[in-house]
């Protein structure tokens, strides 16, 4: 029986370009927490870790292993399977992005042209928000199957966060959208490496990006579905062991990936600034430096993350809200219509 | 068998499958999170017709939005069966009445389908963002301007049922 037609070596490239990009985004959050005490460290005035290995380097792996030792409660009277469910949905909507990144150009590899994308879909914005929006069920479920009021209420504050500034973080995309003319992420950075880069063409658009992305994130100033002084853990209060883990190394992820899907959309994904690196180099070695170069874009991204953090304190519910609605929403319509009439008035 | 028809049996399965779940568990969470499943479900199929604009819409809107508002309002409200007010057997029966005629519509719109003129499936771009866009801006405008002004009315009546409590709150 004939059933699968397609290609068994473009699956196998497939299945290994998964396994890498999972495999690195893993590791790079991994490596995240460790950079995000060295930054606290810094911005403090301490050390930070530096007893695990050289530089502290092995200091993740160690905390790895004691999260995987600790001892696993699961509470009396909440759903086992809800429980469980939580953070393994919290953990694979945070990988699930990945899928249409475009993490470099074209390798060719042993005669055959290897796109560095697990899928090319023709919405892949689309698909990115789509993502984002059911980022909040493993907070959700996970909060509500620990059956604890402050779980609870962490959980709430969580769904009411990310919906009130999935709104503004969507109009500030359709604006986005307006300038380039396409869904797809690959087109886009095709775009932006022949032409500007979308930053230029829309410096509000990115910044009430970047506050969503970080309200999206859960993470300070506005992570109050853990507000530790008043929810004593928020969501995870109820976690412990590698659950726990779960969830606060989805954040790292999800920290991650909005870095890179900042870098895509609006400074260039893959493309190096100020040369054409397809006229000077082989398309292997354009294709490593482009990996590199949205690396380093990342990377900045993520310390932007960890310098907020470690600045700016956490935000009130109320104001929070009034941030959302009243500010940020307005700002976004209105940069919505200011980009659609130059985009009438240009072209 | 090809994959698409296999395809198609497994999201099938999955979406009857769990909006029976959906209806005859007894947690309103569960039936929620089954819910849940049912639309990812739909979208599946709309992927299949290559509707994907219409697949990740599905999402986005149903999925990603309203579904969590429903979570939200269940676990506020802490529903459960026990909660549960008895109806009566008027209200049953109106029930049972009022899901028949629906079903009966149903049915009668399965029966008139031509088998031989199935879907086609995976072909066709009426369902890519390009050819929507096309259609509802030029040759849809009219309707699409009017369900948008429906919309709006919603939108206002949201606003003012809020701004009526915060009123009365602070007065």
């Amino acid at each position: 029986m004939m059933l699968l037609s397609v290609d068994i070596s473009m699956v196998l490239e497939k299945l290994l370009l998964i396994v890498v990009v999972i495999s690195a985004s893993l590791v790079i959050a991994m490596y995240t927490t460790f950079a995000e005490r060295k930054v606290a460290a810094i911005l403090q005035d301490r050390r930070g870790p530096n007893r695990a290995g050289p530089f502290g380097l092995l200091q993740p792996l160690a905390d790895g292993l004691k999260l995987f030792f600790k001892e696993e409660i699961i509470p009396a009277f909440s759903s086992k399977f809800l429980f469980i469910l939580g953070p393994a949905l919290a953990m694979l909507t945070a990988m699930m992005t990945s899928a249409v990144i475009p993490w470099g150009g074209t390798i060719e590899l042993f005669g055959r042209k290897i796109d560095l994308q697990i899928a090319d879909v023709n919405i892949g914005v689309l698909y990115v928000f789509g993502v984002v929006s059911l980022g909040v069920y493993g907070i959700m479920i996970g909060s509500w199957a620990s059956n604890n009021k402050f779980s609870l209420l962490g959980g709430l504050r969580a769904a009411s966060q990310i919906i009130s500034y999935e709104l503004a973080m969507g109009i500030s995309m359709i604006a986005l959208l307006m300038v380039t003319g396409t869904l797809s992420l690959k087109e886009m950075v095709d775009l932006q490496q022949a032409s500007y880069w979308n930053i230029v063409y829309q410096p509000l658009g990115f910044l009430i990006f970047l506050i969503c992305a970080f309200a999206e994130c859960n993470r300070t100033p506005f992570d109050l579905p853990e507000a530790e002084n008043e929810l004593i853990g928020g969501y995870h209060t109820e976690y412990s062991s590698m659950k726990l883990g779960f969830f606060l190394f989805s954040e790292y992820i999800n920290m991650f990936i909005s870095s890179v899907i900042m870098s895509t959309l609006y400074f260039g994904g893959y493309d190096i600034p100020f040369i054409n690196e397809a006229a000077m180099f082989s398309p292997n070695v354009v294709a490593i430096i482009g990996i590199a170069a949205l690396m380093a874009k990342t990377s900045f991204f993520i310390f932007v993350f960890m310098w907020v953090r470690w600045t700016i304190p956490r935000f009130r519910y109320d104001q929070l809200m009034y941030l959302g609605w009243r500010i940020l929403i307005p700002l976004a319509l209105f940069n919505m219509l200011a980009t659609g009439g130059a985009v009438l008035y240009f072209k | 068998m090809n994959i698409t028809t296999l395809v198609f049996i497994l999201l099938s399965v999955m979406a009857v499958g769990s909006a029976l779940m959906m209806i005859a568990s007894k947690s309103p969470v569960h039936s929620v999170l089954w819910l849940i499943v049912v639309f990812f479900a739909i979208s599946g199929h709309y992927i299949l017709l290559n509707a994907q604009f219409l697949a990740i819409v599905n999402i986005i809107v149903y999925a990603g939005a309203i579904m969590v508002l429903f979570l939200f309002v269940v676990m506020l409200m802490n529903l459960n069966a026990d909660t549960e007010p008895i109806k009566n057997y008027r209200l049953q029966l109106i029930g049972v009445i009022s899901g028949g005629t629906l079903l009966l519509i149903i049915l009668s719109a399965v029966m008139k389908i031509d088998v031989e003129q199935m879907v086609e499936m995976k072909t066709g771009d009426a369902g890519l963002i390009k050819s929507l866009g096309f259609n509802l801006f030029k040759n849809y405008v009219l309707p699409f301007e009017i369900s948008s002004v429906l919309f709006l009315s919603a939108m206002i009546g949201a606003v003012i049922i809020g701004k009526k409590d915060e009123i009365t709150h602070e007065g």
